[in-house]
């Protein structure tokens, strides 16, 4: 696999060197360390931080959404690996104005782990930390078993509102209900049609036949419920939504926000394809879609594929999904 | 036997050689059943211990320091989930070891032991989760018990390390319960876990570096 490195093992580093340089009136590293960065931006005096974090390849995520009206810090990992606790807590000491500190990650057991031990740190320095996981991806576990899902490209959706929340003057504790809220009232299910590979052993992250797609694959390459003949988009989408209706139903005039993510190599021309069909099947439906995302927002490296993120929307959620966003990789006016 | 702390710093060096030599084999495996990065990980955490082999912990005599540095620096350089798992039982192992510069059998002993609880506690996976506590689980075990009976070191460590053994093998058979390959139910079934053929490695380089105190 052809890639635009210098040497495997400074990928990230100096990915984070040339983003810092880039957007300076955005974002700054911490000199405590390395792999913690936080808004250049003055914020608002007792404002409840947000801390987002998780592995590095899946730019945007997570980097790219520090910035006015979404996160406050971000603690960066290897690839595909969460952070240690060093970088978190030093972004947590970083962003705390006195009203707490929200932590937002997927539920992976490393990031549980290491996110675990950074708010036990933080509690030793009298900071107040939440802790909310996204679970969103409907492909990887039953619903019985909802709090062992992985949380993939529905955090967007979690980081937008707790984001916006957090800027609007709510407390800890409604930050942090406002997260589990969206987290609750998220789903996702994502197909995989082309492997990446990791700079350090330029191997694809799985195998996959040309005519051949992963139905809820997992976005760091992790097996989905199973391999299935290619199809045709329209097809597919009717299978993602098919899944994500049986594990949230909605109704007839529910209304909804949409995220059609793809994972790195897939060309908007086929994401808006995509959205074409989610369009037409809830329109069907009856249900509104209030606002639509489509794009890179949680990608996989070079990984060829996309998923479908439902968000259902009430009053107080629509208000916090409105709200204006300016980060360096995402601005919503 | 005794074990200095010259002859335990040299252990970790020698498990930075081995994770170095298989990195490719445990990429290989975590392929078909997670992100395929396990080799990766092992060798980013690992390099940079031995890093700190070179410098910081050179002329370190403290064993319990020793163990305590090993952990947090492998912890601080990968994250992920092997991090916390490998720096909770160091430094539970460091406990055993405080201010010590020469490691009795009793304290070989009582170090591992305390490193498999560390490591049990941080992850709260149970034995046929398909995880790193398949090895290590039999092996504590294994090493307490014989250990207590015999109080041969070398004996007890090596029946130890082959309860671990067949405890990393037994991982090919089962289906995965905790962490990402969770998720693969019983596809993940065939193939053994990458967690639990690591651990192994670690205990087994243990293994040799007694054989050769043994001789001396």
């Amino acid at each position: 696999m052809k890639k635009l490195i210098n040497n495997p093992n400074n990928v990230v580093e100096e990915m984070i060197d040339g983003y810092v340089k880039a957007h300076p009136t955005y974002i700054k590293r911490l000199e405590e360390n390395d792999r913690s960065l936080v808004t250049a931006r003055k914020t608002t005096d007792n404002k409840v931080g947000i801390l987002i974090g998780g592995g590095s390849g899946h730019e945007p995520g997570f980097l790219g959404y520090v910035g006015d009206g979404m996160a406050d810090g971000v603690a960066v990992g290897n690839i595909f690996a969460s952070p240690p606790p060093a970088p978190i807590l030093e972004v947590t000491k970083a962003i705390d104005k006195g009203a707490g500190v929200v932590y937002l990650y997927g539920n992976y057991a490393g990031d549980v782990m290491n996110f675990g031990m950074a708010a036990d740190l933080a509690d030793m320095e009298d900071i107040h930390v939440e802790m909310v996981l996204t679970t969103d991806d409907v492909a990887s576990a039953p619903i019985e078993e909802k709090e062992k899902r992985r949380g993939i490209a529905g955090e967007f959706f979690v980081f937008k509102t707790a984001g916006a929340a957090a800027d609007q003057g709510y407390n800890l504790g409604e930050v942090a209900r406002i997260a589990r809220k969206t987290n609750e009232f998220t789903r996702s299910m994502g197909v995989g049609l082309t492997p990446c590979s990791l700079p350090q052993t330029g191997e694809p992250s799985f195998e996959i036949g040309d005519n051949e797609m992963e139905l809820g694959l997992g976005h760091h390459g992790e097996p989905g419920i199973k391999k299935v003949p290619m199809d045709k988009a329209d097809n597919i989408a009717d299978e993602l939504l098919k899944h994500i209706f049986a594990d949230m139903p909605l109704n007839k005039d529910d209304e909804v926000a949409v995220l059609v993510n793809g994972l790195g190599s897939t060309p908007r021309l086929e994401l808006y394809i995509m959205y074409r069909r989610v369009e037409q099947v809830l329109k069907e439906k009856g249900i509104h879609i209030y606002r639509s995302y489509v794009g890179d927002y949680i990608t996989s490296l070079e990984m060829g594929g996309c998923s479908i993120t439902l968000t259902k929307v009430d009053d107080e959620l629509k208000k916090l999904i409105d709200h204006p966003v300016d980060c360096p990789m995402f601005v919503q006016k | 036997m005794s074990l200095s702390a010259r002859e335990y710093l040299n252990y970790f060096k020698q498990v930075t050689e081995v994770i170095e030599n298989e990195k490719d084999y445990l990429c290989e495996l975590d392929r078909k059943l997670g992100d395929g990065d396990h080799g990766v990980t092992m060798s980013i955490g690992w390099q940079s211990v031995n890093e700190k082999l070179d410098t910081e912990l050179l002329d370190e005599t403290d064993c319990g320091k020793i163990s305590s540095v090993v952990g947090m620096t492998f912890l601080n350089a990968v994250g992920s989930s092997v991090g916390p798992l490998y720096a909770t039982g160091f430094i539970k192992g460091a406990k055993v070891l405080k201010n010590k510069t020469e490691l009795t059998d009793s304290d070989i002993a009582e170090f591992w032991v305390a490193f498999v609880n560390g490591v049990k506690e941080r992850g709260k996976a149970q034995v046929g989760d398909k995880t790193i506590v398949d090895t290590l689980d039999p092996f504590a075990k294994k090493l307490e018990a014989k250990f207590a009976e015999s109080q041969d070191i070398l004996a007890a460590f090596s029946e130890a390390v082959q309860a671990g053994e067949r405890g990393m093998e037994s991982t090919k058979d089962l289906i995965s319960k905790i962490g990402r390959s969770s998720r693969l139910g019983e596809r993940s079934l065939g193939v053994q876990d990458p967690g639990a053929t690591s651990a192994y490695l670690i205990i087994e380089t243990f293994q040799k570096v007694l054989e050769v105190e043994s001789v001396k």
